[in-house]
C-alpha cells in the first residue's frame, strides 16, 4: 500500500517558475458602523459597573487579606473533598443504574427506573435535610452485624455525601445510558461473534466508545457538583461557603467574604475545566482522524515557528 | 466426515415476519459456499443464525456435529447459557457489510483483543499474530493506525485478520465489499480467495458473482426464505433452470 493520508502538496501546488503572479485583488472593504456603535455602548456598561463598584461599600483589602485564610482553606479542601466523593458515588451509582434501566430483567429496570424518577424529581437541597434528620424516623440505626444511634452515625459529612451522590446517581444514569445506547449494535455484534462474552463486551467494548459521550456532560456535571456542594451548609458541614458566612458573621465583612468564596469556586470551576479539556481529548482517541492539539502544544509550535523565523532572517 | 455447517428444516421470523421458511442445506468442510438472492431473501439472517447472532425459531442448525445455541438431552432441548454460547462463536469467524472494526483501538489491538480476552493469550502471543496477519492482508505498516485512519477497503481486511486471530475451522462474509467503493473491491476479494486457497470453509454472502463463479464450489439461490436453486456456481450462474433465479442474475450480471 503507497496511499499516504498525509498528503504533501505535490508539484501541482507550486507555479510554474517565471510565470507572471496574477494581480492580487485590493478592493476597499465594507465598513461596519453598527460594530463600533454596539463595542462602545458595552463598553460605556461595563465601565460603569466598575466604577460602581469601586464606589460601593466594600472594604477591598479584606478580600485579599481573607483569601488565603486557614479556615477559608479548610473550607476549600472539604469542598473539594466533598465534590469527589458525591460526583465519584454518582458514577458508581450511574454506572450501576444505567445497566439496570438496561437490563431486560422487568424488575432491576423498573426499580433504576423509580429511583431516577425519585431522585431526579425531588430538589437536592429537601434531600440534603432529609438526610440529615434521619434520626427523627430511625433513632437507632440496625443493620445486624452493626448498630448506634443514627446521630452517631449520620454526620454531616455522610449527610451531605448521600444527599449529593444520590441526587447525582439519578442524573449519571441518565447520561450513561445516553452513552451506552449511543454506541452502535454492530460493535456488540463483532463482539459477540468473536465469541466474547456479554460482560467483555460491554466493559471492552460498549462502555470505552460510551465515555465519549459520557465525558462531556459529567465534566458539566461535576462543575455543577463544586457549586452545588455549597448547599451542604444546610447539613453543618464545614465548605467553603461555611467558612465564608463564619468569619463574616465575626467581622461584618459580609458581600467580602461572599466575595471571597466566589474567587474561590471560579478558581476550582476554571482548573476542573481544563481536566475537563484532556478527559475529552483522551475519549476522542479513534473518533477523529487526528486529535486538535492540546494548548501546550500549540504555544510550542507558535514558538518554534518563531524561532524558526528568526533563524531564516 | 460430517459437515461442517448442517441446515434442517431452519425457520425464523420476526414477529409477524416470516424472513426463512425451511431452509435446509449441508457446507462440507474446506468449501467455498456462496449465498446469493435478491435483498430480503433471507441469505443475511440466516448467515447470522449460524453463529447465534439470530436466534431460529423452528428446525436444526449444526456447526461441525453441534447444536447451535441449544443443547439436546433426549428430546428437550435446552438454552445454552451466554458463556457457552460465547465458547460456540469462537470457532466461527465472522466479516461484516459494515467491517464493525473497534473504533477506539488501532488495527492491531483490533486483532489482539479477541485472542487475549477470550483465550486468555498473552499480549506477545497476540501481537506477533496480530502482526502476521495483518500483513498477510497487505497492511503490515498500518497497525498502528486507527480504523477512521484506514479506507474502508484496508478496515474490512483488517476485520478479516481479526476473525483470522481465533483460528476459527469457518468464516462466515456477510456481503463484505457492498459498502466499498467499486475500486477497494479487488484488495478484499484477493484476500477472501487466498484464504479460500488455503482450505478454510467459508460461507460467503455476496452480489459479486465473478467471485462466486471464480472461487465457489457450491452456490445457493434464495428467494422469499427458501432455497430456490443449488448447485455448482458455474451452473446455476451460467445455466440457472428457475424462472426467478433467472429474473434475478438477468440484472445482476
Amino acid at each position: 500500500m503507497t496511499d499516504k493520508l498525509d498528503k504533501d502538496p505535490g508539484p501541482a501546488d507550486t507555479p510554474p517558475a517565471g510565470a507572471v503572479p496574477p494581480e492580487a485583488i485590493r478592493a476597499i472593504p465594507v465598513r461596519h458602523y453598527g460594530r463600533w456603535i454596539s463595542a462602545v455602548v458595552v463598553i460605556g456598561l461595563v465601565v460603569a459597573l466598575i466604577v460602581a463598584f469601586s464606589q460601593g461599600n466594600v472594604r477591598w483589602a479584606t478580600v485579599p487579606e481573607k483569601l488565603f485564610d486557614p479556615s477559608i482553606l479548610r473550607g476549600v479542601v472539604n469542598t473539594i473533598w466533598i465534590s469527589i466523593t458525591a460526583m465519584a458515588l454518582g458514577l458508581a451509582l450511574g454506572v450501576l443504574f444505567a445497566v439496570m434501566r438496561l437490563s431486560k430483567n422487568p424488575v432491576t429496570s423498573t426499580i433504576a427506573w423509580f429511583y431516577i424518577w425519585l431522585f431526579r424529581g425531588t430538589p437536592v437541597y429537601v434531600q440534603l435535610l432529609i438526610w440529615f434528620n434521619l434520626a427523627l424516623i430511625f433513632p437507632i440505626l440496625n443493620l445486624g452485624f452493626y448498630k448506634d444511634e443514627m446521630t452517631q452515625v449520620m454526620t454531616p459529612f455522610l449527610a451531605a455525601l448521600l444527599g449529593l451522590g444520590l441526587n447525582e446517581g439519578a442524573y449519571m444514569a441518565e447520561i450513561v445510558r445516553a452513552g451506552i445506547q449511543s454506541v452502535d449494535e454492530g460493535q456488540t455484534e463483532a463482539s459477540h461473534a468473536l465469541g466474547m462474552t456479554r460482560t467483555q463486551t460491554m466493559r471492552r467494548v460498549v462502555l470505552p466508545q460510551a465515555m465519549r459521550v459520557i465525558v462531556p456532560p459529567s465534566g458539566n456535571e461535576f462543575i455543577n457538583m463544586l457549586k452545588t456542594s455549597s448547599l451542604v451548609v444546610a447539613v453543618q458541614y464545614f465548605d467553603l461557603l461555611r467558612a465564608a458566612q463564619d468569619i463574616a458573621s465575626t467581622s461584618f465583612a459580609v458581600m467580602e467574604m461572599f466575595f471571597v468564596a466566589s474567587i474561590w469556586y471560579l478558581a476550582l470551576t476554571s482548573v476542573f475545566s481544563v481536566g475537563q479539556y484532556y478527559l475529552e481529548r483522551r475519549y476522542a482517541r479513534g473518533a477523529l482522524r487526528s486529535l486538535p492539539p492540546t494548548p501546550l502544544q500549540k504555544i510550542k509550535a507558535k514558538l518554534s515557528s518563531f524561532s524558526n523565523r528568526k533563524a531564516v532572517a | 466426515m460430517t459437515a461442517m455447517v448442517k441446515a434442517e428444516g431452519v425457520h425464523k421470523s420476526y414477529g409477524a415476519a416470516h424472513i426463512l421458511k425451511g431452509i435446509d442445506l449441508e457446507v462440507a468442510p474446506r468449501e467455498v459456499f456462496c449465498l446469493v438472492g435478491p435483498s430480503g431473501s433471507g441469505k443475511s439472517t440466516f448467515l447470522r443464525c449460524i453463529n447465534h447472532l439470530e436466534q431460529i425459531n423452528a428446525g436444526r442448525l449444526y456447526v461441525d456435529g453441534d447444536l447451535v445455541g441449544y443443547r439436546q438431552k433426549g428430546d428437550k432441548l435446552y438454552e445454552l447459557k451466554d458463556s457457552e454460547v460465547a465458547a460456540q462463536r469462537r470457532d466461527i469467524g465472522m466479516v461484516f457489510q459494515r467491517f464493525n472494526l473497534f473504533p477506539h483501538m488501532t488495527a492491531i489491538e483490533n486483532v489482539m483483543e479477541a485472542p487475549v480476552m477470550v483465550k486468555g493469550e498473552s499480549k506477545a502471543v497476540a501481537r506477533e499474530r496480530a502482526a502476521r496477519l495483518l500483513d498477510r492482508v497487505g497492511l503490515g505498516d498500518k497497525g498502528g493506525n486507527y480504523p477512521t485512519q484506514l479506507s474502508g477497503g484496508q478496515q474490512q481486511r483488517v476485520a478479516i485478520a481479526r476473525a483470522l486471530a481465533m483460528e476459527p475451522k469457518l468464516m462466515l462474509f456477510d456481503e463484505p465489499t457492498s459498502a466499498l467503493d467499486p475500486e477497494l473491491v479487488g484488495d478484499v476479494l484477493d484476500v477472501m480467495r487466498d484464504l479460500a486457497d488455503s482450505g478454510m470453509t467459508m460461507i460467503v454472502v455476496t452480489h459479486e458473482m465473478g467471485f462466486a463463479r471464480e472461487v465457489g464450489d457450491n452456490l445457493v439461490f434464495m428467494d422469499g426464505g427458501v432455497v430456490v436453486e443449488s448447485g455448482h456456481p458455474r451452473d446455476v450462474l451460467g445455466n440457472p433452470q428457475h424462472d426467478r433465479t433467472k429474473a434475478f442474475l438477468s440484472k445482476v450480471l
